[in-house]
């Protein structure tokens, strides 16, 4: 079995090296990342693992949620096929170091976009447009009669250790100068676990996440939200600093989700978008968009149709977010900051040009 | 030496054995360390302790060092370290006085009590600790009812919100008695204790047992029962064996007190996890946790090896 | 003598034993009232408010994770070579007799092959598996007692060789490659990888464990030191340290993507571990070990090489022997500690399962199911330990007669 592995990291090597200087042979762009996954022929994607909407396994066995849906659509961009995905469940504490030491390709993992996370002097990562406009909230059982941050003073609070969220409700309750007791878990199982069984009055992390949890409690409705936003949670995927052709490859990957909703591009149209392009030399955006000319895909490291193999496989950042957590699942979140900018939300891609 | 081949040189060989794993340790440390440094500058994550200054951002629960948000990481980890002292402290003092009650009903004139002792013992040596502290924890602890449904024994109050000793009173539907413990480190310390009690046990059956019969039969001539026998002339003399079998013990507890993550204890290793997670510093991060138990583990061991010589000496 | 005063009644030594002082029956009414109630308490959870629905609908996946059901027939296959395995060599060593432990085993085993799959309501096709795999041990322990002497002594004797080749032919098949579809170790899960991480550990960190204890005793100062520190190192941390030490440093202490994946990192850290304190175990046992025995064998002509391994070694790993399957056991429990790592073991998967809404606050039986399967196989361990020792004083006090 080892010497199984040991083989295949070897011809993986090999592969890779010789990709690499196929790559170089192409134009002198180069990235190690790139050149490994190919190599490997598959995309390595760090995941939360039991949060459904985002990335919860299913009883078959397979991965789904929008986190999970920018993983398939980054391999279907970069290896043509959105099966080729390993999902790695990782712990919010061992998440970074996953990503830094080359474990995971790529982190879709609801993390928040933060500046001490993307700086190259702190976590030093490099974060993708962000997928989800967040905020952190708190609940409360509906018969503890709380209705706001203020009146959990002197309370016990259960939260994830090693979260944005254990920062924050720090902050929070030092700015209202309310004491009270944190209960940290090492992971939501046990965090949700704990509140459940009464052992703290409060949860709290994103008010995404606290819906979706919500709606797997055997008395969904004696649980209630507070009002209370105590936080800007914008949640993106992410990549190590030192390769920015695969940052720009995963970035434009997410910005292509976005541009096709703009657009009106779905899973479901795109090849007879395609077929339309290909037939209308006038229509030169959409040409560019999908690939039929120009080389943007090879300026991002990638095939010319890069962003139609993401929409085949996912479709486009409307539908991917209905599917997993909006009307189309059973959190029935509203898509608020979420809509396209064209609907007054947040949404918003670059020029593809 | 003429006739000798260089292999079979009794003053050349050992030099060349130790050269040559002398040389392959060197290789292989040259080898990670080199890999560590470009790798950790690739990530820009150079071995810094400056860090350590930074105000940490979370809060810790239940510290006895006063700590809030805005104290840098140190102190941070300093107060997870007070609290993996705090719970090894208790569990050791806990952990010896079971185990010493444990160890010696094997010795009991009641087959009853001997039996359970043994069955004890074989249950809880055959689960492991951090199913027995989830079990105590997930289970038991936080089933316990709360306010005035809370189980009310003769100093202590057992409810949701903690463990309440001394005279305690409803207040509000809310107990208040002079001293309140957790229910994390409830979880953790009853896990713990019972948990090394039952090796602890063992170490003391085996003490025991190694005291030859004719002393328990002498003071039986004498006229001393069944249970003075055993208090005042076979557990003095069977220290001499237990005391250095309980370093080990007690190392492994101040070690298993790391488990305290499962429980939603703050100790250290928790701490340090959180750490790591707002600073990325995993190898200064390691590097901490590993150094403070190597030195508790040593603290313990030097403990242990001064009370020993007084129990040899005593002897005498 | 009085014959009555060797063998009492039986009603009389109960009355000795448990109410001989005032004092002692006080004792055994205290404890049987606390354990009659203890057990009532019991009774009544299992009985009215368990609901063990958890464990049948999750059954599954407590055993294997989530390896792909198509490839399951593998793992059966695995199971049906271990248990035939498991028979020849239990017949090799029994012969034709069956002693009265062995047919308590059968028993117990028949039960169990009945009894499990009806308490966690199979289909009648698993059932039936698991009819077949325990009459295909018993049968492999008959016909190996029966048939067996007709065999050359060679292949009894070169039989036990057959277990290492086994074990690799098990990994292969559990991983996949050569013509079968790879299974990734991320699939792997439940029992399934508790099993692998212990087996591993348990396999590679023997030899590790004498080669460092020897290394210990060593004239030579380097080998000495460096095992000394190594051992002293290891045993100072806590075990859950180093596991986070594989899964956040060791990435980086190896070049991209040379490192292994989690899995065989976690595997790896256990082994390391484990051989610190396997180390320890038969350090004690070559410290036991006369001097004479040495100075003798060096006498005789044989070199350091001929003594340790036809002289030192057989006689110290003997003494050893109690206190290394000691570590086995506890490397068993320690893969637990898997589970705060991230990787799905037998611990993980249930706290997997106990996230899963259905199954909210069910904690108390996944927890109880876990603790008879772990404390089953400890004690297992621990007789077969009892068993091994007792074989081999048998050998020891009949060659020296």
């Amino acid at each position: 079995m080892v010497l199984n592995l040991r083989l295949q990291l070897a011809c993986s090597l090999v592969a890779a090296m010789a990709l690499g200087g196929c790559a170089s042979d192409e134009g002198g762009l180069q990235s190690q990342k790139l050149a490994l996954i190919k190599g490997r022929g598959e995309l390595i994607c760090g995941v939360q693992g039991t949060l459904p909407g985002f990335s919860s396994v299913d009883s078959d066995g397979s991965y789904k949620g929008l986190d999970v849906d920018i993983c398939r659509a980054t391999a279907a961009a970069v290896l043509g096929d959105p099966n080729k995905v390993e999902f790695r469940d990782l712990n919010p504490s061992e998440r970074f170091a996953a990503l830094a030491s080359g474990e995971v390709d790529l982190l879709s993992r609801n993390t928040t976009y933060t500046l001490s996370r993307d700086a190259a002097g702190g976590n030093g990562l490099s974060f993708a447009p962000v997928v989800f406009y967040d905020g952190q909230g708190l609940m409360v059982p509906k018969a503890s009669g709380i209705t706001s941050v203020k009146g959990l003073s002197g309370k016990p609070i259960c939260v994830e250790t090693g979260t944005t969220s254990e920062l924050n409700l720090a902050d929070r309750m030092r700015e209202l100068k309310a004491p009270y007791t944190p209960l940290k878990f090492q992971t939501s199982d046990q965090t949700y676990a704990a509140y459940l069984q009464g052992r703290c009055v409060a949860v709290t992390t994103d008010r995404s996440q606290l819906a979706a949890k919500r709606t797997g409690f055997p008395n969904p409705e004696a649980h209630v939200l507070l009002p209370d936003v105590i936080s800007k949670e914008p949640l993106a995927p992410a990549t190590v600093n030192g390769d920015p052709l695969w940052s720009d490859a995963v970035r434009w990957t997410v910005y292509g989700l976005m541009q096709a909703e703009e657009l009106g591009i779905t899973q479901t149209n795109v090849d007879a978008k395609v077929a339309k392009a290909k037939a209308n030399p006038n229509l030169a955006d959409l040409r560019r968009f999908l690939g039929v000319e120009g080389d943007f895909g090879k300026q991002v490291g990638l095939s010319p149709d890069f962003v139609v193999r993401a929409l085949k496989a996912v479709g486009n950042y409307g539908e991917i977010f209905e599917r997993n957590v909006g009307s189309g699942s059973v959190l029935k979140l509203e898509r608020g900051l979420n809509r396209s900018w064209k609907d007054g939300g947040l949404i918003y891609s670059p020029p593809f040009r | 030496m003429k006739g000798t081949p260089w292999w079979r040189n009794r003053r050349l060989l050992p030099l060349l054995i130790q050269a040559a794993v002398g040389l392959t340790i060197l290789v292989v440390i040259a080898f990670l360390l080199g890999n560590l440094v470009r790798n950790l500058s690739a990530a820009g994550l150079l071995l810094s302790w400056r860090w350590l200054n930074l105000p940490a951002g979370f809060d810790v629960s239940e510290t006895l060092l006063p700590f809030n948000a805005e104290l840098p990481y140190w102190r941070a980890l300093l107060a997870g370290l007070v609290n993996t002292l705090r719970v090894v402290v208790v569990g050791l003092v806990g952990a010896t006085v079971l185990g010493t009650l444990v160890g010696t009903a094997a010795f009991s004139s009641n087959a009853l009590l001997k039996r359970l002792a043994r069955a004890y013992v074989e249950l809880i040596r055959n689960v492991p600790l951090l199913l027995q502290l989830l079990f105590w924890y997930f289970v038991i602890f936080l089933s316990l009812p709360d306010g005035p449904a809370a189980l009310r024994l003769p100093g202590l109050v057992l409810a949701k919100s903690g463990l309440y000793l001394g005279p305690s009173a409803l207040v509000d539907g809310v107990w208040q008695g002079p001293a309140r413990i957790t229910l994390e480190f409830g979880a953790l310390l009853t896990g713990l204790v019972i948990h090394s009690a039952a090796f602890i046990a063992e170490v003391v059956r085996g003490g025991v047992a190694a005291i030859p019969g004719g002393q328990w039969e002498a003071a039986r001539s004498l006229g001393l029962t069944h249970r003075q026998t055993l208090a005042r002339i076979v557990l003095p003399q069977a220290l001499r064996v237990i005391v250095p079998g309980l370093n080990s013990q007690y190392i492994s507890l101040a070690k298993n007190s790391s488990l305290a993550i499962a429980c939603g204890y703050s100790d250290l290793y928790a701490v340090a996890e959180t750490t790591l997670n707002q600073t990325g510093r995993a190898v200064e991060v390691v590097l901490i946790l590993l150094g403070t138990y190597l030195t508790l583990d040593l603290a313990i061991s030097a403990l242990m090896n001064r009370l020993n010589r007084l129990v040899q000496i005593q002897e005498r | 003598m009085d014959p009555r005063l060797k063998s009492p009644s039986r009603l009389a030594r109960l009355r000795r034993d448990l109410f001989g002082t005032p004092l002692d029956g006080a004792i055994t009414i205290a404890l049987l009232a606390a354990l009659g109630a203890g057990a009532q308490a019991l009774l009544n959870w299992a009985l009215s408010r368990a609901d063990w629905a958890v464990i049948q609908a999750n059954s599954t996946l407590l055993a294997v994770g989530r390896y792909p059901m198509a490839q399951q027939w593998r793992l059966w296959l695995l199971t049906g070579l271990l248990c035939s395995a498991t028979g020849a060599s239990w017949g090799l060593l029994r012969r034709r007799s069956w002693p009265r432990n062995d047919r308590i085993a059968a028993g117990l085993l028949l039960a169990m092959a009945l009894v499990v799959p009806a308490a966690l309501e199979l289909g009648l096709d698993v059932r039936a598996r698991w009819w077949a795999i325990a009459g295909l041990l018993l049968l492999a322990r008959w016909a190996a007692g029966r048939w067996s002497h007709r065999l050359p002594l060679i292949c009894q004797k070169l039989w036990p060789l057959a277990w290492p080749g086994l074990y690799v032919l098990g990994l292969g098949l559990i991983g996949g490659g050569l013509g079968l579809q790879p299974v990734r170790t991320s699939q792997w899960g439940g029992l399934l990888l508790t099993l692998i991480e212990a087996s591993f550990a348990i396999v590679l960190c023997f030899p590790l464990g004498i080669a460092l204890a020897l290394g210990r005793r060593s004239e030579l100062p380097l080998l000495r030191w460096g095992s000394t520190i190594y051992i002293e190192f290891i045993r100072g941390a806590p075990l859950i340290t180093l596991l986070f030490l594989g899964q956040n440093i060791l990435g980086f202490l190896l070049p991209g993507g040379l490192a292994p994946d989690r899995v065989w990192r976690a595997a790896w850290v256990l082994t390391f571990f484990a051989a610190a304190y396997v180390a320890e175990a038969v350090r004690a046992g070559l410290t036991a070990l006369p001097r004479g025995q040495v100075e003798a064998a060096r006498s005789l002509g044989l070199n350091s090489l001929q003594t340790v391994l036809h002289v030192v070694l057989p006689q110290a790993l003997r003494v050893a022997l109690p206190a290394t399957v000691g570590q086995f056991i506890t490397l068993l429990q320690d893969t637990t500690l898997l589970s705060l790592i991230g990787l799905l073991d037998l611990l993980g998967t249930a706290r997997a399962i106990m996230a899963n809404p259905d199954f909210l606050g069910r904690n108390a039986e996944v927890y109880l199911v876990l603790a008879v399967l772990f404390w089953c196989c400890c004690a297992a361990l621990g007789l077969g330990c009892r068993a091994l020792e007792h074989r081999l004083n048998r050998h020891s006090s009949t060659a020296s007669r």
